[in-house]
């Protein structure tokens, strides 16, 4: 029996990035309208400042103070589970919330200095070889 | 000592805690078709209990402009296990077990771009659902080795047959393994940590 056959690909050479969309025209009318038919759950939580900041699946959140009077629930929740370093992803598991709603409350708690993010180590050109083998060791371990 | 509901707020268990001395992480993706044992692998070599990250695709009527002025959006939502390795008292690994189907991977915005590597784990009972995934990462330049998860009921092929069906460089490790066993599944990350290794001695060289 042969099994299927598949065909190599090669790396493609990095898209020139696209000029930002330029805004969808909009009557003003019609959005004050929409907002106040359906406001959603992202803009409840995150406020009406939705920008991301840079988080990986994997940066870590620590704690910076304990949850001040103003606090909103998930706010306070992140806080009391970020005692000590959690990843994004585990924020996002343990609060049962996306990834992407995650990143902006703590986006905005980066900015309010609530929580410190510590950016996680990413591949480069050059790997770093004493990291792969610290984790050589670690995994021999297991 | 907080005893006003601490119960009842979410968050890892004590014994879970990093140190926090920790500064940073790294982490692995494990990609493959549904059901070929992304999930059981994660479970096998964490050392928490695997947790769930999800994200919600929202999809607009491509395409369709009656339903305009309607709420009718459909919502899918796309769930990645992963799990969590200590390395050392700075370094933790974590583990992604990720669909296979590249348009649920910018969910995750830089999930494989910061990604030391990838395993592709492969079934040979269906063995071209992994065709795509690998393209991808090669288009990417994602390093990635092949991880074989032998079912009982599956083909059993020689590696040699399955590298060439695949159409492997010759320098990609492929290797069997058992997603549900520790051991196997550690050596199938040490594989991957190992040729990454070749790789960045090669680099350097360059």
């Amino acid at each position: 029996m042969t099994p299927p056959q598949r065909r190599r690909r090669h790396p493609v050479p990095e898209p020139v990035p696209a000029p930002p969309p330029a805004p969808e025209p909009v009557e003003q009318e019609e959005q004050e309208e929409g907002e106040k038919k359906n406001p959603e759950r992202l803009y409840i939580i995150t406020g009406p400042d939705g920008e991301r900041a840079p988080l990986d699946l994997v940066t870590l959140i620590v704690a910076r103070a304990e949850p001040p009077s103003s606090a909103t629930p998930e706010q306070t929740a992140v806080l009391r589970m970020c005692g000590a370093p959690l990843s994004v992803a585990e924020v996002s598991a343990y609060l049962g919330l996306p990834f992407s709603v995650v990143s902006v409350l703590l986006t905005e708690m980066l900015a309010a200095e609530l929580v410190q993010a510590r950016a996680p180590i990413v591949r480069q050109h050059l790997p770093d070889r004493s990291l792969l083998e610290a984790v050589m060791h670690g995994l021999q371990r297991l | 000592m907080d005893f006003n509901g601490s119960d009842t707020i979410p968050g890892p268990r004590a014994e879970d805690h990093l140190p926090q001395s920790t500064t940073a992480a790294a982490k692995i993706v494990i990609v493959g078709g549904f059901g070929v044992g992304k999930t059981t692998m994660v479970g096998s070599v964490s050392e928490i209990k695997p947790l769930t990250t999800e994200e919600t695709m929202t999809q607009a009527g491509i395409g369709v402009d009656d339903n305009y002025g309607s709420e009718t959006k459909t919502a899918t939502t796309v769930a990645m296990d992963f799990g969590r390795i200590r390395i050392t008292d700075e370094v933790v690994l974590y583990l992604f077990g990720t669909p296979g189907q590249e348009r649920f991977w910018f969910l995750w915005e830089g999930l494989f771009e910061g990604a030391l590597g990838a395993v592709v784990l492969v079934d040979t009972r269906r063995l071209e659902v992994s065709f795509e995934v690998m393209g991808r990462l090669e288009e990417r330049g994602v390093p990635f080795v092949v991880a074989v998860n032998t079912f009982p009921d599956g083909p059993r092929y020689p590696l040699d047959d399955l590298r060439s069906a695949l159409d492997l460089a010759p320098e990609i490790p492929i290797v069997e393994c058992d997603a549900r066993r520790r051991a196997s599944s550690r050596d199938v990350l040490m594989t991957l940590m190992r040729f990454l290794h070749a790789l960045a001695l090669s680099n350097g060289l360059a």
